[in-house]
C-alpha cells in the first residue's frame, strides 16, 4: 500500500514529545547524568564511566537492600491476595450492607502515607500507644524500635490494614461481574463450595486479581514514607528497604554518584518484573479470547 | 423421572405483595406429567423463566407448593431435587476441558469413574464434540459453549426432569435445528419430562408434545400444537401463535350469527346473550378474499411470502390478515372477505366461549 508522505504530522505529535521530555525524559536524563560522573563539590563533574554501576552491584549494603525489599513485597502479597479474596468472598453482595462496607473499606486507601505511618507510629508505641501497650500489658515482648520481629510485622500490619481493601475492592468487581447462572449452573452440577470457587470465581477473578497484584507489587518495592516514619528503617539497618537506603544514600550521604547508579538499577528492576507481569497477563487474555 | 405438581403456585418479588399485578407468576394448578416434553411459550416477561426457577429450585415461590411424584420439594434445594437445568447463555467451567464439564455433575456424585468415562464420550457423541473433549472450554465459540451446556445438562440419566431456559438462543439456525431434533430424539430415547422455555413459536411448536401458553404471569391455555392453533382458548394465544396471528374483531352475537359494524358474519355454533366484550377470532388461513359477498375490506398490500401470500388489508378501520394460497390471483376488485364458519371463534373478556353446535 502507499502512504502518503507529510512531514507536518510531526506537529501533531510535538506537545507529547515535549510534554513526556519535561515530565520524563529530562529528570531521568539528569539521574543517568550522576550516575556516570563524580564530583568533589563546587559542582565540577568528574567523567567516571560504569564505575558507580560495578561498586553498586558488589555492594553488600544494596544486595541486603534487595533482598529485604523482596521479603517485604512478597510477604505482603502472599498474605493481602489471600485476604482481599477472602473479604470481597464474604462481603455482602448488595443492597445498603454492600455500600457501606464499600465506603468502610476505602477509608484506609484515602489516608496519606505519612499519616498512616504516623498512627501505626503512635499506635504501637509501648508508653503511649494502644497496641504496644496493650501487648506490653500481655506480658507479649514488643517493641519496634529495638526489636527486628517487632519491626517487620509493624510494617506488614501496618501495610496489610492499609492496602488489602484495594485487593479486596478489585476481586469484588471481579466476583460482581460473574453472571447469576454460573453459581445456579454450579447448585444444578452440586459443586461443592471449594469447586464453586476454584472453577467459577478464580478464573473469573483472574483479570483483576492480576492488576491487584502488579499494583501491589510496584507500590510495596517503591514503598518509603510509612516505615520511614515507623522505624527509620530501624532497629540498625533491619527494616532498610531499598528507597529508604537510597535516600539516605542520595540526600544522607550526598553520594550522588553511586545513588544515581542505584536509582537506575532500581528502576530496571521494576521495570523488568512489571513487564513480566504485564506479558503473562496478555498471554492469558489471549487464551481466553 | 417425577410427575410434577403445581399446587396453588404464585410468586411476587416484592416482600409484601399488595394487588395481583405485583405478582409476577398469579396462581397456578398445574401438574406436568411423568415423561412429557413442554414448551413454556410466551413473550418476555411473562412469567415462564420465573415459574421454571422455582420449579428447578432457584427461587421459592411465596405460596404454594411443588409436588415431585408425591413428595413436597417446596423447600428443597436444588440439588436435592435432583433436576438439570440448560440456561440462556453458554454456563461452562472455562479452565475446564470439554470432558472434565461434562464428568463434573457425575463426579459430584460420586459415580464411578468407569461409568462417568463411558457416559461423558456417549453424550460427546451425542453433541458432536467428541472430537474437541480434550480441549480447553475457553476458546470455543458461544454455540459450542452452549452445546457443552445442553451435554452437561443431560449428562445425568436419573434426573427427575430437565428444564431449559431459552438454551437455543445464541446458536446458529441450522444448529439450532440440529440440536433441537437431538433434544427430541432423546426425549424419546430416555423419557425424561422436559419443560423448555421459549419464546419462539416454531421451536415450542416443533420440540414439544404439549405447549404451555403464558401471558402476563398467568398460564393461558395448555395444549398440543393443534389444539393451540384451532381453539385458542384466549385472543392472546390467538395472535401470539401463528404467522400471522389471529384476526380479532369486535362485534355482537346473536344466536348463530355475529354482527360486525351491522355486517353480518355466519358462525358455526350457537350462543346464548354474551355479556362484556364481545369479540370474534378467525385465522388468517380460514379467511377468504372475494369478489362476490362478504364483510367489505380495503386492500392494503400483498406480502408473497414463497409458500403462500398474506393479504393486508382493512375491516371498518382494524387490521385483518387473509392468506391466500400461492396460486390464487389477487385482482383489484376484490373487496370482500368471508370466513369458514366452523372457524369462527367467539370471545368474551379475551376467553373462548363454547356454544352450541347450530
Amino acid at each position: 500500500m502507499d502512504k502518503t508522505l507529510n512531514q507536518k504530522a510531526w506537529f501533531l505529535v510535538l506537545p507529547v514529545l515535549v510534554l513526556v521530555a519535561f515530565s520524563a525524559v529530562l529528570p531521568v536524563m539528569t539521574v543517568v547524568n550522576y550516575s556516570v560522573q563524580d564530583t568533589f563539590g563546587n559542582n565540577k563533574f568528574f567523567w567516571a564511566g560504569l564505575e558507580w554501576y560495578a561498586e553498586m552491584l558488589q555492594s553488600e549494603r544494596m544486595w541486603d537492600a534487595l533482598v529485604r525489599q523482596l521479603m517485604f513485597s512478597g510477604i505482603i502479597l502472599a498474605i493481602e491476595v489471600p485476604l482481599g479474596i477472602f473479604v470481597a468472598l464474604h462481603m455482602p453482595k448488595s443492597g445498603f450492607w454492600s455500600s457501606f462496607c464499600l465506603v468502610l473499606m476505602s477509608l484506609p486507601l484515602l489516608i496519606p502515607w505519612n499519616v498512616v505511618g504516623t498512627i501505626w507510629q503512635i499506635f504501637g508505641r509501648v508508653d503511649i500507644g494502644l497496641l504496644g501497650y496493650t501487648l506490653d500489658l500481655l506480658g507479649i515482648e514488643y517493641n519496634y524500635t529495638q526489636d527486628i520481629f517487632s519491626a517487620w510485622a509493624t510494617i506488614i500490619v501496618m501495610d496489610v490494614w492499609h492496602w488489602t481493601s484495594l485487593v479486596a475492592l478489585l476481586a469484588f468487581a471481579g466476583l460482581k461481574s460473574i453472571p447469576d447462572a454460573y453459581y445456579q449452573a454450579a447448585k444444578i452440577d452440586q459443586a461443592s463450595r471449594w469447586n464453586v470457587f476454584r472453577y467459577i470465581e478464580l478464573p473469573k477473578m483472574m483479570g483483576v486479581l492480576m492488576i491487584a497484584i502488579l499494583l501491589r507489587f510496584m507500590d510495596s518495592f517503591m514503598i518509603y514514607t510509612e516505615p520511614f516514619v515507623v522505624t527509620g528503617g530501624g532497629p540498625g539497618n533491619a527494616t532498610t528497604l531499598l528507597s529508604i537506603d537510597l535516600v539516605k544514600m542520595a540526600l544522607g550521604q550526598f553520594d550522588l554518584g553511586p545513588a544515581a547508579a542505584f536509582s537506575i538499577m532500581y528502576y530496571l528492576v521494576i521495570l523488568t518484573i512489571s513487564y513480566v507481569f504485564y506479558t503473562v497477563m496478555t498471554a492469558m487474555d489471549k487464551k481466553e479470547g | 423421572m417425577a410427575k410434577i405438581t403445581l399446587d396453588n403456585l404464585a410468586h411476587s418479588y416484592f416482600p409484601n405483595p399488595r394487588s395481583e399485578d405485583d405478582f409476577a407468576l398469579k396462581e397456578l394448578n398445574h401438574v406436568w406429567t411423568d415423561g412429557e416434553a413442554y414448551a413454556l411459550l410466551g413473550s418476555s416477561g411473562c412469567g415462564k423463566s420465573t415459574l421454571l426457577n422455582i420449579i428447578s429450585g432457584l427461587l421459592t415461590p411465596s405460596q404454594g407448593r411443588i409436588l415431585f411424584d408425591d413428595l413436597d420439594v417446596t423447600g428443597a434445594s436444588t440439588a436435592d431435587r435432583n433436576i438439570a437445568q440448560v440456561f440462556q447463555f453458554p454456563v461452562v467451567y472455562d479452565t475446564m476441558t470439554v470432558r472434565d464439564n461434562l464428568a463434573f455433575p457425575l463426579k459430584n456424585r460420586g459415580a464411578s469413574a468407569q461409568y462417568i468415562a463411558s457416559r461423558v464420550q456417549q453424550i460427546g457423541e451425542m453433541i458432536g464434540m467428541e472430537a474437541e473433549l480434550d480441549k480447553r472450554a475457553r476458546g470455543l465459540t458461544a454455540d459450542a459453549k452452549q452445546k457443552i451446556s445442553l451435554g452437561r445438562g443431560m449428562v445425568r440419566e436419573d434426573v427427575n426432569a430437565l428444564l431449559f431456559d431459552e438454551p437455543l438462543t445464541v446458536i446458529d439456525p441450522h444448529m439450532k435445528w440440529e440440536l433441537r431434533t437431538q433434544l427430541k430424539s432423546l426425549h424419546h430415547e430416555f423419557g425424561h419430562t422436559m419443560i423448555y422455555v421459549t419464546h419462539d413459536q416454531t421451536e415450542a411448536l416443533t420440540f414439544a408434545d404439549k405447549v404451555v401458553v403464558m401471558y402476563d404471569g398467568r398460564v393461558v391455555q395448555i395444549g398440543t400444537p393443534e389444539e393451540l392453533f384451532e381453539k385458542p382458548e384466549h385472543t392472546f394465544v390467538g395472535y401470539f401463535i401463528g404467522s400471522p396471528g389471529m384476526n380479532v374483531i369486535p362485534a355482537t352475537v346473536e344466536g348463530n350469527t355475529a354482527v360486525v359494524h351491522g355486517a353480518t358474519v355466519k358462525i358455526g355454533q350457537a350462543f346464548g346473550s354474551l355479556n362484556g366484550k364481545v369479540e370474534i377470532g378467525v385465522r388468517p388461513e380460514f379467511a377468504k378474499l372475494t369478489d362476490g359477498e362478504g364483510l367489505p375490506v380495503k386492500v392494503r398490500r400483498v406480502e408473497d411470502v414463497g409458500r403462500h401470500k398474506i393479504v393486508r388489508a382493512d375491516l371498518f378501520g382494524n387490521d385483518i390478515n387473509i392468506v391466500a394460497s400461492e396460486s390464487e390471483v389477487i385482482s383489484s376488485d376484490m373487496n370482500r372477505v368471508t370466513f369458514d364458519p366452523a372457524r369462527v371463534n367467539v370471545y368474551v373478556n379475551d376467553w373462548l366461549q363454547e356454544g352450541e353446535a347450530a
